[in-house]
């Protein structure tokens, strides 16, 4: 499973990368293979503010249906409109070209929520161990 | 078995119902055999009369329904088969449901459909639910003209939930614009309406579909699929969702059920849609196949979060439908509505000729039309029940006031013979 | 079983072509319908002959598994065979020809004396069937029964001023439960389920709290184990005034052992093509009667058969506490009238006799493939069994493929991959209706697919073979939606 150095995680698989403007928002490696086939993604509204740990989208596949939680809070700034028609970007590059959504954090503190790249690796590997 | 079970008894197999959990009672009539069961059934049935001459419709017609539909429907590999989940060996009902989608579709100029739900009355309330969730919004206006039954299961279904529903007055048979017009804000979900109305008239809503839409509210169609044969489609007046009662396409009346409720609407609000949808996809070796999809909206896999918690629909009464739809064909479709509208009409034309019985003519009307008599209309039913005729729906069973107004519905069953009878049976119930 | 695709019967249109004949209009009129309320455009619907009709529709049915012809162990379904003369008296013509609004005309209820007698003496049996008070025949499946079950709930809960806001759910329970409950208005709170496979006693006491409306219980549950603590659970609900729903799903367990009513549930639903052998329709129509225990008693929806001091029957709406219509009739008349039948003949001790072999059948099953297969909760089970294809998965062989070759070899498939709480579930549900023979050959090729999946894995994944299709692309399904056939 792919994790990228300088991503923040979620314990429900997403990730946050910290741009300049905004902060850039996806589903993991781990994830992403684990729901198989993404069929379908239903994004979230441009300009509405969501909170830490909130839904922010939710990913089809065939057979399961998954929310995907904010990693931080903030407002939507962006959302990636080509997983409209193409939402397999998410299994084929779940780290670059699949991201869900921008977002403007309210409060860079909430990072301390959040896991590192070997932090996340570790806790894949327990979560494997179970 | 018990052996290989490594039990003593049957008994011990159910050791985890402690003593205390032991049934109280469990007194039931002995088993009888199956020609003692039907010469009792036979005694029950023969105790409804089905000789009355029907003429009461009120969302639920009495439509022929041919041979054909019961001689296939009755193959067991169709009707003792379950919910196609495992595809490769279900492709005969999977196929079907999507022709019966297909069937749908062009009867309502709609672009999908889903696999059926109950009956006409809770397709409209899962309607009205799909509209809430797709706006966001939380008021619904429902026109006076639609079903009183379906208004009930509508407002006991949300009783719970915190949803604002307005009535909007009929005027002259038909839905009020300017009412509507007034009451249409941002926080409208959508404007229900149906046609014919529970009255019988028809309409075009077009116009009101112009105003909910400029104000992002969605309009929900309850329809009469054989008056479809004849009047403007809701494709054809850009309505959103569309629902309605299925039993007048080849279902049986009954005594209510099982019917069909059918949903069609836009491409667009599919993954918004409640119940089952069959897709067509390929094989494994690029064969034309079927399959349930867009499942991640159902509740088996979305829980709480699901369209709607609808698992059984009714796939046999859809496959009644779709036999229906295929026999009867484009151009016969044409011909059942004009001939149950012309009929209808010439019930108008002798009753009007009848002394204080009026017909209301302010609005069309398809195959029911609402009279208005000289005497309350329950007593004059009770009277015509006694001549051998259900002779209408007294509109005062759900319109407190409307005592001498009743609804009365002509299909093609009812022949020129019946109808003159019943006009003359009526004349000498209104003079007695 | 036909082993080639059948073209859509939109595909056999022929211009001009009629498949039936109108009655004559018969009289002379002309119904005045202006311009603007026509229809302009066509209605597509096939132009084919009856024999097309016939032949197309035969030829579809031959594409399906069945009761009729092929072993249907579906776990939680109930595929028992349905007996043919239930279905000739659901034809008598008393019944079919009955118009649902007869009974609401004055004197109309006179001439459905009949009818309303089969629902109330449905209804009688249900309640000694069950222990319940009351019940109500409206719902027209169980999800629809959950449903008016939960709105009785909401109801009692708001005539008493209580303000609940959780219904409780077991995580192995069907999906169902929780979407009956949400769109009633409630938040769903999760209990976890033992290693044993019993609903946690522990975990559900760490979350009731006043704010709690009721629990949703299957019992015997989706693991097919009867919950011997049933009478603990329903004190710890009842001590914060919830209540407590049984989801009759598996009822066929246990006829004549243990009642519903009996152990404290105040509210339950009875699928009715399950238990009562009414035909699954290939997914409906059903029926779900609901029962209540006296404390839900006014708030059964509305309309209701009463027996009048001279015998005869009739509907009541009088029920001013009632949740209201649920729907526009008395329920899926015909298919209770399936339900009256079977019951009239099976009798009391018939019904007892179903259970018995129902979990007799079960037991044998998971005695005889217990060593091929892993057994999560390895202990008596009741009317089904769940098995975990763990061991083939090691080996590369999912309960997909399991399915997958069962097709193959002519049966349909168990229920796969639920309870969720399994990994790799195989939910096993013989049903009373096989004999010992068939179900003997059931297990001998469950065998054999456990053998191939050590000998040779990879043959699985091109399984079935014989069927009329391999297996489809569900992705393609989900991504390029076609729901229509469009000219």
């Amino acid at each position: 499973m792919e994790i990228i150095e300088h991503y923040y995680y979620t314990k429900d698989h997403e990730w946050v990368c910290m741009e300049e403007e905004s902060a850039m928002v996806g589903i993991t490696d781990y994830a992403q293979s684990s729901l198989g086939d993404i069929t379908f993604v239903e994004l979230p509204t441009v300009d509405t503010e969501v909170e830490q740990f909130e839904e922010l989208a939710s990913v089809e596949s065939v057979k399961a249906a998954s929310d995907i939680f904010s990693p931080l809070g903030g407002r939507i700034v962006d959302v990636n409109h080509n997983l409209d028609s193409d939402p397999g970007l998410i299994n084929r590059s779940p780290y670059e070209r699949g991201w869900i959504a921008k977002i403007v954090a309210a409060d860079l503190d909430q990072l301390g929520n959040l896991m590192n790249a070997e932090e996340y690796q570790s806790f894949l590997e327990a979560e494997k161990e179970e | 078995m018990l052996q290989k079970i490594g039990v003593k008894s049957i008994d011990d197999l159910f050791v985890d119902i402690k003593t205390q959990h032991r049934p109280k009672s469990f007194n039931l009539p002995q088993g009888k055999s199956e020609f003692e069961v039907l010469e009792y059934l036979k005694t029950l049935a023969a105790k409804n009369s089905s000789q009355l001459v029907p003429f009461i419709g009120g969302g639920f017609y009495d439509h022929y329904v041919p041979a054909v539909v019961a001689a296939l429907t009755s193959r067991g590999e169709f009707f003792t088969a379950y919910t196609p989940y495992q595809p490769e060996c279900s492709q005969g009902t999977l196929q079907a449901l999507f022709e019966y989608q297909s069937a749908i579709c062009a009867m309502t100029d709609m672009e999908v459909a889903n696999a059926s739900l109950y009956e006409g009355g809770t397709a409209l309330y899962e309607a009205v639910m799909m509209a809430i969730r797709t706006t966001n919004r939380k008021k619904v206006l429902v026109d006076g003209g639609v079903s009183p039954i379906y208004k009930k299961i509508i407002r006991s279904y949300t009783t719970n939930l915190h949803f604002e529903f307005v009535e909007t007055p009929v005027v002259h048979g038909q839905a009020s614009r300017s009412a509507i017009k007034n009451l249409l804000d941002k926080n409208t979900a959508a404007v229900v309406v149906q046609n014919p109305n529970f009255f019988g008239a028809i309409d075009d809503y077009s116009d009101i579909v112009d105003l909910a839409h400029q104000a992002g509210a969605l309009v929900v169609e309850s329809v009469y699929p054989i008056s479809l044969g004849l009047l403007k489609t809701p494709g054809e007046m850009g309505v959103d969702i569309v629902t309605g009662e299925g039993q007048s396409l080849g279902l049986a009346l009954n005594f209510g059920g099982p019917y069909l409720g059918f949903m069609a609407t836009r491409k667009e609000f599919v993954r918004k849609m409640p119940g089952r949808i069959v897709g067509q996809t390929v094989d494994k070796e690029g064969r034309r196949c079927y399959v349930n999809t867009l499942q991640a909206r159902e509740q088996h896999i979305r829980r709480e979060k699901a369209t709607s918690n609808i698992c059984t629909n009714v796939a046999l009464c859809a496959l009644q439908a779709v036999i229906f739809m295929s026999l009867v064909g484009k151009e016969g479709f044409k011909e059942l509505a004009r001939i149950n509208a012309d009929k209808a009409e010439y019930m108008k034309q002798c009753l009007e000729k009848i002394k204080g019985v009026q017909v209301k003519r302010s609005s069309p009307t398809f195959n029911e039309f609402t009279v208005c008599l000289p005497k309350d209309a329950s007593t004059v039913v009770e009277a015509m029940i006694k001549k051998g005729f259900a002779a209408g729906f007294p509109l005062s069973r759900y319109y407190p006031g409307m005592d001498n107004y009743m609804i009365i519905a002509v299909t093609e069953k009812r022949t020129k013979a019946e109808i003159d009878a019943y006009t003359k049976a009526l004349a000498a119930v209104l003079v007695s | 079983m036909l082993n080639q695709p059948v073209d859509l019967i939109f595909n056999k249109s022929v211009k001009g072509r009629r498949g039936y004949v109108n009655p004559p209009v018969g009289v002379d009129a002309h119904a005045p319908i202006p311009q603007a309320f026509m229809r302009k455009s066509e209605c597509n619907w096939p132009e084919v002959s009856e024999l097309d009709v016939v032949r197309h529709f035969t030829l579809l049915s031959r594409l399906n598994y069945s009761v009729d012809t092929n072993f249907y162990p579906l776990g939680s379904c109930t595929m028992k065979y349905n007996p043919r003369i239930t279905e000739k008296i659901a034809q008598l013509s008393g019944f079919t020809d009955l118009h649902p609004l007869l009974p609401q005309l004055l004197q109309g209820e006179k001439f459905t004396q009949g009818a309303l007698q089969v629902l109330f003496e449905m209804e009688e049996w249900l309640c000694e069937i069950t222990g319940m008070k009351a019940f109500t025949l409206q719902p027209l499946a169980g999800a629809h029964g959950e449903l008016a079950g939960v709105m009785m709930i909401a109801a009692y809960h708001r005539a008493k001023g209580n303000k609940k806001k959780y219904i409780i759910v077991p995580d192995a329970a069907h999906g169902t439960n929780p979407a009956t409950a949400s769109i009633v208005g409630y938040e769903i709170l999760s209990v976890k389920t033992t290693p044993q496979g019993i609903l946690d006693l522990d975990d559900l006491k760490s979350k009731v709290n006043n704010d709690v409306a009721g629990l949703m219980l299957t019992c015997p549950d989706t693991h097919g184990i009867f919950h011997s603590d049933i009478d603990k659970i329903a004190e710890i609900i009842h001590a914060v005034d919830g209540l407590m729903y049984y989801d009759g799903a598996n009822l066929n367990a246990i006829l004549g052992r243990c009642r519903p009513g009996d152990v404290g549930f105040d509210v339950m639903h009875i699928n009715i093509h399950k238990t009562f052998s009414a035909p699954h329709g290939g997914g409906g129509p059903g029926s779900g009667p609901v029962g209540v225990s006296d404390r839900l008693l006014p708030f059964l929806p509305i309309s209701r058969v009463i027996k009048r001091a001279d015998g005869s029957f009739a509907l009541n709406y009088d029920y001013p506490q009632s949740v209201g219509y649920i729907s526009s009739f008395y329920g899926n008349f015909s298919v209770l009238l399936k339900a009256f039948a079977y019951t009239l003949i099976l009798g009391g001790d018939g019904l007892k006799q179903t259970s018995d072999h129902a979990v007799l059948n079960a037991n044998y099953i998971r005695a005889c493939l217990k060593d091929y297969y892993t057994v999560p909760y390895d202990r008596i089970c009741m009317h089904e069994v769940v098995f975990s294809a763990e061991k083939q998965v090691a080996r590369g062989v999912h309960a997909i493929d399991v399915a997958k070759f069962l097709i193959d070899k002519g049966y349909h498939p168990p229920t796969v991959y639920f309870p969720m709480t399994v990994k790799e579930a195989i939910m096993v549900e013989p049903t009373e209706t096989e004999s010992k023979q068939s179900i003997d050959e059931f297990i001998q090729v469950m065998i054999k697919a456990d053998e191939l999946s050590k000998t040779a894995p990879e043959s699985f994944h091109d399984m079935p073979k014989t069927m009329p299709i391999s297996r489809p692309d569900e992705v393609k399904a989900a991504k390029d939606i076609n729901t229509c056939y469009r000219g």
